[in-house]
């Protein structure tokens, strides 16, 4: 009796033990790491509250009623029936503030998906290749560093919007512009990101999986994308994420001188330039909410950033 | 040394060549000089044959470029289309603006950091340094019209309604009668630069300090019997600030090309708004002068910084 009790307990025991020593996936480290950064989980609830709200608002409120002008109730402010109040042709703020969030996350999310393109391939092919590749790219990419950001988007921006039309997606209509915006802020911003995965694939490259794996037979392509890639993808998502709240950012300046998306489609960008007009008559209400949307939106991104950093690569934790 | 420094020009002018032609192929097929004669009655198609003649306009692309590139290298940026005035001489009117704000903006930046980053780093996880981390992620994730629309609302128009004495925010900065307009103009745009690019430096400096306050020359000095300030200043603060100055370095040269929304929100006639004012109306020659300027300036001075870092951090070496 004693010895299938010691048994049991020594089998329970040595399965616990199993249990608790069962390694952890790469994946649940990093979520480990990240639950623990409080700032960041704040940051990542911040985004879904934002994205709710901006889903829930735009099933609630027709997208007619954000662009619904009512000239008898222009730059009015806070009441009941208008939460944000009214711009300077009546339309109501809280609902283009839903719709502007719509479309400024929109832009923000394909300029990075275009940023992480361009500075995946330019790096990478810079890094893998070296040589003459190398250092062209890598002048080109110094060359774009060089002049003033804003300068280079506004140039671009006047090159490729001259005249666009409207397009039509999903029976909504939307000012041609969207599609330049995000051309321009993905075209202007992806050196950065283009530098860290040279910087990344250049050490990886070395390794002797890769030589491994080029041993047996694997061609350029395969090694690129199924080898360097990958392990790149740590710092590639951290400077997505950063990158994805300087997008939102760079709309808001871009749509701000007017070069952005065009009117009715709003965006909290083209809505802080149209408060601007107004400022001098008190109109708060114009600037105040749109902006505190952008500020939130930033916050909670580069919050959410700076924890991913620390929970995809713990060496660099020390940054703050 | 030497060779160092040859190959670093070298590799500044390839650059600068590049510049010059992503430059002149953007601006060039962004905006139509002749479309201010499109639609104007009495010139005649053969008037404009003629005005794009004598300007060049007719001529392929390439040749256009190496036209520009060529008298650029003399000193000669070319002849506003629409002021007529030439664009070195408009860069030289708006560039001492453009410092006076750039400049005064950075100064009082950096003294902000230093301040905010020594005390951050020193009380670490203190409530001030909770406070100063928390307002300068804000500032970092802050787009600078809702300082500057902010600033205006309060000191400008409400100050107004209030009776009080208020700030301007717009037209004529310079008034030979009132030489303290200037200031009276500094005041708003200088605030919102600040507290807008204060942040980043702060949080920088305040990670580098506590890095080097770990280390252990710093308890070394502790140990020998140093107080605390000696420790900080002479010894600490000393090592903390190297990176500190490459980067303030790196963005001086960005600082020549202005600010341009808030030079445009306040209407602060320097090169971000010449910039912009000639971008909109397609007068190529301004626009390719600014960028020339600007990003020269950025390229030579980022040689001028790693030289500079070599002097004041002797454990580097240039190879």
């Amino acid at each position: 009796m004693a010895a299938t009790d010691e048994s049991t307990i020594i089998s329970t025991l040595s399965l616990k033990s199993t249990e608790t020593k069962q390694p952890l996936t790469p994946g649940q480290l990093v979520w480990r790491r990240f639950r623990r950064h409080r700032m960041a989980m704040l940051g990542g609830i911040g985004i879904i509250l934002l994205v709710l709200f901006i889903v829930i608002g735009s099933i609630v409120v027709p997208e007619s009623r954000a662009n619904n002008t009512d000239l008898r109730s222009r730059l009015a402010a806070p009441t009941s029936t208008h939460w944000f109040g009214t711009d300077s042709v009546g339309r109501d703020v809280f609902n283009r503030v839903i719709y502007g969030g719509q479309i400024s996350l929109f832009i923000g999310i394909f300029a990075v998906v275009l940023e992480v393109t361009l500075g995946t391939l330019i790096g990478g092919f810079a890094a893998y290749y070296g040589g003459w590749v190398d250092a062209i790219l890598m002048r080109f990419t110094e060359a774009m560093l060089a002049i003033p950001s804003l300068f280079l988007l506004i140039v671009l921006a006047k090159f490729i919007g001259q005249n666009v039309g409207q397009v039509t997606i999903l029976g909504r209509t939307f000012s041609g512009s969207i599609g330049i915006v995000i051309l321009v802020i993905g075209v202007t911003s992806w050196m950065f990101l283009a530098r860290i995965v040279r910087a990344n694939v250049l050490s990886l490259k070395e390794l002797d999986y890769i030589s491994a794996s080029k041993a047996l037979g694997a061609n350029n392509r395969h090694v690129f994308f199924s080898h360097l890639v990958p392990n790149t993808l740590g710092p590639i998502i951290v400077a997505a994420t950063l990158g994805l709240a300087s997008a939102i950012l760079t709309e808001a300046y871009v749509s701000f001188l007017g070069l952005g998306v065009q009117s009715p489609t709003s965006t909290w960008g083209n809505m802080m330039q149209s408060a601007q007009s107004f400022l001098e008559q008190g109109a708060w209400w114009m600037w105040v909410f749109p902006s505190f949307f952008i500020i939130f939106t930033i916050l909670c991104i580069n919050l959410l950033g700076d924890g991913l950093r620390d929970a995809l690569d713990p060496r660099s934790s020390k940054h703050l | 040394m030497w060779s160092y420094l040859v190959r670093r020009v070298a590799q500044a002018i390839l650059i600068l060549f590049i510049i010059t032609m992503l430059c002149f192929i953007l601006t060039r097929l962004s905006s139509d000089p002749m479309a201010q004669y499109a639609n104007k009655p009495g010139i005649t198609a053969a008037d404009r044959a003629a005005i794009a003649k004598s300007l060049g306009l007719d001529q392929p692309l390439p040749v256009q470029y190496i036209r520009w590139i060529g008298l650029a290298l003399q000193g000669n940026l070319g002849n506003s289309f629409f002021s007529k005035q030439p664009v070195l001489t408009m860069i030289e009117q708006r560039l001492p603006l453009t410092l006076i704000l750039m400049g005064t903006a950075e100064v009082v930046i950096i003294i902000v950091a230093l301040t905010l980053g020594l005390v951050a780093a020193v009380k670490q996880y203190s409530f001030v340094d909770n406070l100063i981390t928390s307002f300068s992620f804000i500032g970092y994730s802050m787009p600078i019209f809702f300082i500057a629309f902010g600033s205006i609302e309060i000191f400008a128009v409400q100050f107004k309604v209030w009776g009080l004495p208020y700030l301007p925010t717009g037209a004529d900065i310079w008034d030979p009668k009132d030489p303290l307009a200037l200031a009276r103009h500094l005041v708003l745009p200088v605030f919102s630069l600040v507290a807008i690019q204060t942040a980043g430096y702060s949080r920088y400096l305040r990670s580098s300090i506590l890095e080097v306050l770990g280390m252990d020359y710093v308890r070394t000095a502790h140990a020998k019997g140093l107080s605390n300030r000696a420790v900080l200043f002479k010894h600490a603060l000393r090592n903390a600030i190297l990176p500190f100055v490459t980067i303030v370095g790196l963005d001086i040269p960005f600082l020549l090309g202005g600010a341009l929304v808030t030079e445009s929100i306040f209407a602060w006639p320097g090169m971000g708004r010449l910039f912009w004012e000639y971008a909109e109306r397609g007068d190529y020659p301004v626009v390719l002068g600014v960028l020339l300027v600007t990003s020269t300036a950025v390229v030579f001075f980022t040689i001028i910084v790693d030289l500079a870092y070599t002097i004041i951090d002797p454990r580097i070496r240039l190879s």
